[in-house]
C-alpha cells in the first residue's frame, strides 16, 4: 500500500476530486496547509503599497491506495491539478506499513475498501 | 414651515440607521459566499456606499426629488444641492431639506447595493461600478420620482410607505435582468457552494433589522405616532417571517440559522411598503405570507429554473417586495389611509398592481439594457481563471483570512 500526499492549488480541488471519482477513487482526506515553494509567495496590497505574503494557502490531499493503483492516482492528480504555471504543487509517495479500520478492527488491504 | 427639533433629531438618527444597513448587507452577503470571494462581495456594497453618496449630492437627488418634469423625473434645480438648505422643504415640513435629502441618499445607496447579491463571485468590480452609477441615474432616480417625488405613480395614489416598490421590487427585478446577462457561476449546482461564515450572515441580518427601524419608522418623516406604528409593524413582520422560515426549514429537515436570517429579511422587505398604512398586528399575516412566498420562490428559482440568482435577491427582495406591495393594498387600514381590499377599497389593490407592473417592467427592461451596454463595452464578467482563483485575489489583491 502507498500513501499519496499531494499539495495542490485550492481552486483545483473540485477538478481533482472529480477526476479521481471518475476513476472510482472516492476516499481522500483534505487539509488546508500553508507553504512556500521556489516562488516565495505572492505580493498582495496592504493599506498603502504592496506586502509580500510568503506562505501561500494550498490544499494537501492524502490518499491511501493499493500499490497497483498508485501510478494511476498520481497521473490523475497531476493532469487535473495542472495549470502549467509555477505553484501547481507537488506529490509525495510514501510506503504504508498497515491500515486498521477502527469500526471493525480489520487490518491490511481489506481495511482499505 | 419651521424646523421641529424632535422630528429633525429622528430623521438624522434614521438616516444614520439606514446608512448602517449597507455595511450590514455587506456582511449578510459576505457570509454567504465562498471564502475566496468575501472581500469582493463586501467591497461592492461598501464602494456603492461611497459612489452613490457622491452621485446623490451632485445630481441624483435633483433627478429624484427636484421640481417635477412631466410627472416622470425631477429637473436639475437641486444639482450640487443648490437650493437644498437648512429650511424645510415641501417633502417634510418640519425637518431641514438637507436632512430629508440625506435620508433619501441612504435609500438610493442600499438599493444599488442590494443588486450586488445576485451577481457575486463573478462580476467585474469595474463593471459593477459603471452599472451602479448608470442604474442609480437611469432607473432609481426616475422610480423614486414616480412614487415619492411628485411623479405619476404617487399622483395615482399607490401606497409605498418606505420603499417596497422603489427599493425592493426595483432592486430585485433588476437583479433578475443582470443575472440573465451574466449567467451562472462556474460549477453552479455541480460543486458545493456552502456559505463560508453563517454567523457573519446572522450579524448582517441583525444590522439590517436594526437599521430597518430607521428605514420604516423614519419614513414617517416625523417623530410621531405614525413612526411608532411603523416601528411596531416592522418588528412584528420581521419576527413573524423569521419564525415562519425557521419552521419551514425545520419541516424540510432542521431549523437553520441562515433560514431564520433570510426569513427576517423577507419579512422586513414585505412590511416596508405597508409599515405606516397598516395596523401593527397586520405585520403577522404579512410576515408569515412573505416567508412562505419567498421560501418557495427561492426553491423554485434554484431547483426548478436552475437560475443562479446567487444570494436570492429576486426571490427575497423582488418577490417579497411584490408580495408586500399587494399586501399593502389588502391590509391598508381605514384609520391610516383610504383603506384596502379588506375594508372594501378594491381600487387601492388595483393601484398597487399598477405600481408593481410599472416599476417591475421598467426596472427589468432598463437594467437589461444598461447591463448589455456595460457587457459590450467593458465586459460584465471576470475571466474563467480569475473566477476559479477567486475575486478577492484577482480583483482586489487582498484576502479575507490571510496571515499565519
Amino acid at each position: 500500500m502507498k500513501k499519496i500526499e499531494a499539495i495542490i492549488r485550492e481552486e483545483k480541488l473540485d477538478a481533482v476530486k472529480g477526476a479521481l471519482e471518475e476513476k472510482g477513487l472516492v476516499g481522500l482526506t483534505v487539509s488546508e496547509v500553508s507553504g512556500r515553494g521556489e516562488q516565495k509567495g505572492l505580493p498582495l496590497l496592504g493599506r498603502a503599497g504592496e506586502e509580500r505574503v510568503d506562505f501561500l494557502p494550498k490544499l494537501k490531499l492524502e490518499i491511501i491506495c493499493h500499490d497497483k493503483d498508485c501510478s494511476q492516482v498520481v497521473e490523475t492528480i497531476c493532469e487535473a491539478a495542472r495549470t502549467g504555471a509555477i505553484g501547481d504543487g507537488k506529490i509525495f509517495i510514501l510506503p504504508v506499513e498497515d491500515v486498521v479500520r477502527v469500526r471493525t478492527g480489520e487490518k491490511g488491504e481489506v481495511a482499505l475498501k | 414651515m419651521s424646523v421641529n427639533s424632535g422630528d429633525t433629531a429622528w430623521i438624522l438618527v434614521s438616516s444614520a440607521l439606514v446608512m448602517l444597513m449597507t455595511p450590514g448587507l455587506a456582511l449578510f452577503y459576505g457570509g454567504m459566499v465562498r471564502r475566496k470571494n468575501v472581500i469582493h462581495t463586501i467591497m461592492m456594497s461598501f464602494a456603492v456606499l461611497a459612489l452613490v453618496s457622491l452621485l446623490w449630492v451632485l445630481y441624483g437627488y435633483s433627478l429624484g426629488f427636484g421640481p417635477d418634469v412631466g410627472n416622470i423625473i425631477g429637473n436639475l434645480e437641486f444639482v450640487g444641492l443648490s437650493g437644498v438648505g437648512l429650511a424645510p422643504s415641501g417633502y417634510a415640513s418640519t425637518v431641514p431639506h438637507l436632512a430629508f435629502m440625506m435620508f433619501q441618499a441612504m435609500f438610493a445607496i442600499i438599493t444599488v447595493a442590494l443588486i450586488t447579491g445576485a451577481v457575486v463571485e463573478r462580476i467585474k468590480f469595474s463593471a459593477l461600478l459603471v452599472f451602479g452609477a448608470l442604474w442609480m441615474t437611469l432607473i432609481y432616480a426616475p422610480v423614486a420620482h414616480w412614487v415619492w417625488g411628485g411623479g405619476w405613480l404617487g399622483n395615482l395614489g399607490i401606497l409605498d410607505f418606505a420603499g417596497g416598490t422603489v427599493v425592493h421590487i426595483n432592486a430585485g427585478v433588476s437583479a433578475l435582468a443582470l443575472v440573465m446577462l451574466l449567467r451562472s457561476r462556474k460549477g453552479f449546482l455541480k460543486v458545493p457552494m456552502e456559505p463560508h461564515n453563517t454567523p457573519m450572515v446572522m450579524l448582517g441580518a441583525a444590522l439590517l433589522w436594526f437599521g430597518w427601524f430607521g428605514f420604516n419608522a423614519g419614513s414617517s418623516l416625523a417623530a410621531d405616532g405614525l413612526a411608532a406604528n411603523a416601528f411596531a409593524a416592522t418588528n412584528t413582520a420581521a419576527a413573524a417571517a423569521a419564525f415562519t422560515w425557521i419552521l419551514l426549514s425545520w419541516r424540510q429537515r432542521r431549523p437553520t440559522l441562515i433560514g431564520a436570517a433570510t426569513g427576517a429579511v423577507a419579512g422586513l422587505v414585505a412590511i416596508t411598503p405597508a409599515a405606516g398604512f397598516v395596523i401593527p398586528i397586520a405585520g403577522i399575516p404579512i410576515g408569515i405570507g412573505a416567508a412562505v412566498v419567498c421560501y418557495y420562490a427561492l426553491l423554485f428559482m434554484k431547483t426548478k429554473l436552475h437560475f443562479d440568482d446567487s444570494l436570492d435577491v429576486f426571490a427575497v427582495h423582488g418577490v417579497g417586495g411584490i408580495f408586500g406591495a399587494l399586501a399593502t393594498g389588502i391590509f391598508a387600514a381605514a384609520s391610516l389611509t383610504d383603506g384596502g381590499l379588506l375594508t372594501g377599497n378594491g381600487m387601492q389593490f388595483l393601484k398597487q398592481v399598477v405600481g408593481v407592473v410599472a416599476v417591475g417592467g421598467f426596472a427589468f427592461v432598463g437594467s437589461w439594457l444598461i447591463g448589455k451596454l456595460v457587457d459590450v463595452t467593458i465586459g460584465l464578467r471576470v475571466s474563467e481563471t480569475e473566477e476559479t482563483v477567486g475575486l478577492d485575489i484577482s480583483e482586489h489583491s487582498e484576502r479575507a483570512y490571510g496571515g499565519f
